[in-house]
């Protein structure tokens, strides 16, 4: 018997008006996938393990770096979060689906995350997670999901913007690599510092008072104007 | 090894796995619980088959869940489809880290704390993991490719969204209250007294951020009234109809596991914590192990109260419609936590922050201001939305198979 089910006769329309392709190849082949998946894994792996490193007492994450500059568990944890980084990342340029790529993005952004944690910047790391894990890219998706037909619409850009792109992305890698070649390293021993958030925040309401001040009077012309173009016409 | 276990990495990690696993038990029981206190409302037996007084329903239901063809339906979107169910169920139980359960524990000597994390940033740290929790709903209302999901993912992002700012605020007005972001140095400094035996506790200083806390802890973890998200009425089931067994039932104890969250938060910042006033047991100074046990007594039963009120106003109350959350959101709660938030401010700068007189008489003007303005406004408070389209005939909304429906 058949009966009627809105969401499979939307589909059937939805997919014959904006993608001709069969589903199966419109979702991806299981080959395909299957290091896609094993990349989530990793990164995953990665960031759990980073949380409860990140998440140990300041005072005992403090004496393993201490006792260890350097050591295993520290390069094991970089290495692990730093390919999750570079994973995600082409899994944004990988992924064909809009809402497929916030989510690398979204493993992206929480491995810089993981990054700060490990370099005991823990402000920023929470910072990075609120802002843009939790605001910026709720706002992307949300965009997308209002305004996409359907849910199976892929991202193929034309020839043109991927040629501009490659090129601008070249000038980015090769300016990147010379100013990390010409960069004099300064490495200094000590003990790193466990608690930030208070001189962070002296810091912003004196000496960097005028950026920080800026900054906010920045957001608050974009929300009025953005509040100016949603409202409706009287 | 008795160095490592009485040390506090090796108190950190026992701790860890015990709250996870105490917690894992704690959400399946107040399944239980919410059916019970439903029964007891409505005047019903509820769950009495399994077990006595029907105390293994929720192994019955989980052995159930586990048990269940775990259904994929075809045309989901399958790897956001797994990954939504686990994205909320690790969001929801990662925040219990950075909980002060029980104080400061002797151990050989040495002075441990009863808390997974203490980072110097407990509050944002909690505040981050909460943000993360709309992802859950998001991808699993997308993936499922169902228009009632993607109707019910919609709703949950626009009111964390919109409910994420009041909270936030409110938790501003305690860290200015306190001065600092670490969940047991606020603890502590609630242990105090005034006039000898009223404790100060950050509930007697905002109790209207406290309320405001309270309303937008519901609406976080998508409690009647504000769940919306999954309607039964309008949305099937919302962002979760496409789901069944064992990865519903992750969307299912996420929520109560934020219900938790939630209620821990509220009573280590509004409550005092582990505190409670004229015993000796739950004061800072007491370190044996019997006083922290008692100390997270104290703080469970804070939880439990919470949770009691919480499943008190889901059988109580019908549910928001989605302009009048909204309006909840920016017309009231924003203006009076920003107002808060200035008052806090104030008091800080005069130095008056701990000082309950000025706290309260400043909270009881927000509030007849707020009353004021409300009475006053010829905005109704039910009814249709004023700048809302009349009603068309049910005819206009059906369109290619497809219904519109107002969000």
């Amino acid at each position: 018997m058949r009966t009627f089910c809105p969401s499979q006769c939307d589909q059937s329309v939805e997919r014959k008006r904006y993608d001709r392709r069969p589903l199966a190849s419109a979702r991806g082949s299981d080959r395909r996938r299957c290091p896609l998946l094993a990349a989530c894994i990793a990164t995953w792996l990665g960031f759990s393990s980073t949380v409860v490193w990140a998440s140990l007492p300041t005072d005992m994450a403090q004496s393993t770096k201490a006792a260890a500059p350097g050591g295993l568990l520290e390069a094991f944890l970089f290495y692990t979060v730093a390919g999750g980084v570079v994973l995600s990342a082409l899994g944004v340029c990988i992924a064909k689906n809009i809402v497929r790529m916030a989510v690398w993005l979204f493993a992206g952004l929480g491995s810089v995350a993981m990054l700060y944690f490990l370099l005991a910047a823990n402000f920023l790391g929470a910072i990075q997670l609120i802002i843009y894990a939790g605001g910026t890219l709720v706002l992307l998706v949300f965009g997308v999901m209002l305004t996409s037909k359907s849910p199976w619409v892929r991202f193929d850009p034309p020839k043109v913007e991927l040629i501009a792109a490659a090129v601008v992305c070249l000038a980015l890698v090769v300016s990147l690599c010379t100013v990390l070649a010409r960069t004099v390293w300064s490495s200094a021993e000590g003990i790193v510092p466990g608690a930030t958030v208070a001189a962070f925040g002296e810091r912003l309401l004196t000496t960097y008072l005028v950026p920080f001040e800026v900054a906010g009077v920045l957001l608050m012309i974009v929300m009025v104007g953005a509040a100016h173009l949603a409202r409706q016409e009287e | 090894m008795r160095d490592f276990i009485t040390s506090q990495f090796g108190v950190s990690v026992v701790l860890a796995f015990i709250v996870i696993n105490v917690l894992l038990g704690a959400v399946s029981y107040c399944i239980y619980f919410e059916r019970k206190i439903s029964a007891w409302i409505q005047d019903r037996c509820g769950p009495n088959r399994v077990g006595p007084w029907g105390l293994l329903q929720p192994i019955a239901d989980g052995i159930k869940f586990l048990v269940k063809e775990d259904v994929v339906p075809n045309h989901v979107d399958k790897p956001l489809f797994i990954f939504a169910p686990a994205a909320i169920f690790l969001v929801a139980f990662i925040g219990f880290a950075a909980i002060p359960w029980g104080g400061q524990l002797e151990l050989d000597g040495r002075l441990v704390n009863i808390q997974v994390a203490n980072p110097d940033i407990g509050l944002l740290y909690i505040l981050g993991v909460g943000s993360m929790s709309v992802y859950g709903a998001v991808l699993g209302g997308w993936a499922s490719n169902n228009k009632y999901s993607l109707y019910g993912a919609i709703r949950a992002t626009a009111q964390m969204l919109s409910y994420d700012i009041p909270m936030g605020l409110c938790i501003l007005v305690v860290v200015l209250t306190m001065g600092t972001l670490r969940l047991e140095e606020i603890t502590l400094q609630q242990t105090g007294y005034w006039a000898g035996w009223i404790p100060q506790w950050n509930i007697f200083l905002h109790p209207l951020a406290f309320a405001i806390l309270f309303i937008t802890a519901l609406a976080e973890s998508n409690r009647t009234p504000f769940d919306l998200a999954e309607a039964e009425q309008e949305l099937v089931g919302g962002f979760h109809t496409e789901y069944s067994a064992l990865k519903f039932g992750m969307f299912f104890l996420a929520e109560y596991a934020h219900m938790i969250t939630a209620s821990a938060f509220i009573a280590v910042l509004f409550l005092g914590g582990w505190h409670l006033p004229g015993v000796s047991w739950t004061q800072p100074q007491a370190t044996q192990w019997y006083a922290v046990l008692a100390k997270i007594v104290v703080l469970s039963t804070k939880i439990i109260f919470f949770l009691f009120v919480m499943m008190w106003i889901r059988w109580t109350l019908p549910r928001f419609r989605f302009d009048q959350l909204m309006r909840l959101a920016w017309k009231g709660l924003i203006p009076i936590t920003l107002a808060l938030f200035v008052l806090a401010a104030a008091l800080l700068f005069f130095d008056r922050q701990r000082s309950p007189l000025w706290a309260l008489s400043g909270n009881l003007v927000i509030l007849v201001v707020a009353l004021i303005t409300a009475s006053s406004s010829r905005l109704r408070v039910t009814g249709r939305q004023v700048n809302l389209p009349t009603i068309a005939p049910a005819t206009d909304f059906v369109r290619l198979g497809r219904v519109e429906m107002p969000l």
